[in-house]
């Protein structure tokens, strides 16, 4: 048993690697960077997976550390020392970030504490398990359920209450 | 922007908000091949692409093209299916496989010439790695043939200087990996029949009546 073309990889999760990035990024230009820079690392690495690899699981683990490659240069100027995954969201995204949300949805998603943002990312759209996902985020798998779940209710109360969200939207138009 | 068509569908259920949470965040089809574009140069720019490919259009049907960083590796037809190719592909060579025409620019070009019947010979880099020890000194041997004539696997094997070795001239004639840039179409049977053509015994004869009318 070999691996596949290269090729498949990305016919196969370009798609879903792009959807990680913009839950967690926010902006579309951070996000085709991360994109880029998760392929390309994992072009170069590939040929040294194991063909039985789960290749998903494996091209979001490199997915959320460009993510946080992106976060941390993002964060260099105004905190040059706070851990990105452990600073809440702020609520109001630097001048790139604002430009080009185009849902409420992935306002919504941007609205986030960092951590629950992460967890839904990887569990809603990558599909990882909660036990993979506190791997990545360097917490227990009770955490990550947390974190995914927290944030699933917070995205379904914004939805809920058109006007709240409103005035909290503001940014983007 | 509005919520309200959205949230009839979308709060009472996770599937739903899960749902629409994903079309928020698809991408346009032509975004993603743009980057899609921008990551295969780069990763030719960074050495990263073991083998690049394109299919070919022709009058022999759609033909796999692939090139490793030396030269034409693989020409396939599509009988052989290109699939299936790209992931032997991926065995012998490697599996940092991609679509990228722009490496084969110049197979397609000439391809192009020979079946428009203005190109006898093809002048390309060749990456032989797939073929090894007799087979390859036959396969090396098979461009001395000119355009528009044909030899038998006799004479080939004298050629290739093992005279009694007809039928392993048969046997490296169908593992030729680049056919028709390199032509073992034109090895045909000592009474005058066409003999086997990996691509089809249709294809060797579309090719020879190509060969002679031009």
């Amino acid at each position: 048993m070999s691996l596949p073309p290269f090729e498949t990889v990305v016919d196969e999760y370009g798609t879903m690697v792009m959807r990680v990035c913009r839950a967690v990024l926010g902006s579309d230009i951070a996000a085709e960077d991360a994109w880029s820079e998760t392929f390309i690392s994992a072009l170069r690495a590939y040929p040294d997976l194991r063909p039985d690899s789960d290749v998903r699981a494996w091209l979001v683990t490199i997915a959320h550390r460009k993510a946080i490659d992106q976060i941390r240069a993002r964060n260099r100027a105004p905190l040059p020392s706070a851990d990105p995954l452990d600073r809440p969201s702020d609520g109001a995204p630097s001048g790139l970030d604002g430009v080009d949300l185009d849902g409420d949805l992935r306002t919504a998603v941007n609205r986030l504490p960092m951590k629950q943002r992460h967890a839904v990312a990887y569990r809603y759209l990558a599909d990882l398990s909660y036990a993979e996902i506190g791997v990545l985020l360097d917490c227990s798998v009770a955490a990550a359920r947390r974190s995914a779940a927290d944030g699933i209710a917070a995205l379904r109360a914004i939805d809920l209450q058109p006007s709240r969200s409103t005035t909290r939207r503001k940014l983007t138009s | 922007m509005n919520t309200d068509s959205m949230n009839t569908d979308t709060v009472h259920t996770n599937d739903a908000l899960v749902t629409a949470l994903t079309a928020s965040l698809d991408t346009d089809r032509a975004d993603l091949d743009a980057l899609r574009a921008r990551l295969t140069e780069r990763a030719e720019d960074e050495a990263l692409l073991d083998v690049a490919y394109r299919i070919v259009d022709s009058p022999i049907g759609p033909l796999l093209v692939a090139a490793s960083p030396a030269g034409l590796v693989r020409i396939a037809f599509e009988r052989e299916g290109h699939d299936a190719v790209l992931d032997q592909l991926a065995g012998q060579i490697s599996p940092r496989i991609m679509r990228m025409p722009a490496r084969t620019d110049d197979v397609a070009r000439q391809l192009d010439e020979y079946f428009a019947g203005r190109r006898h010979e093809f002048d390309l880099p060749l990456d032989l790695q797939l073929v090894s020890g007799f087979r390859r000194t036959v396969i090396s041997h098979l461009s001395d043939i000119a355009y528009g004539s044909t030899a038998s696997y006799k004479a080939v094997a004298e050629m290739a200087g093992n005279p009694t070795a007809v039928r392993a001239v048969g046997s490296a004639c169908s593992h030729n990996p680049v056919p028709v840039v390199v032509p073992c179409h034109r090895v045909v049977r000592s009474d005058g029949s066409i003999g086997n053509y990996l691509g089809g015994v249709d294809v060797k004869a579309t090719l020879i009546a190509l060969e002679s009318a031009a």
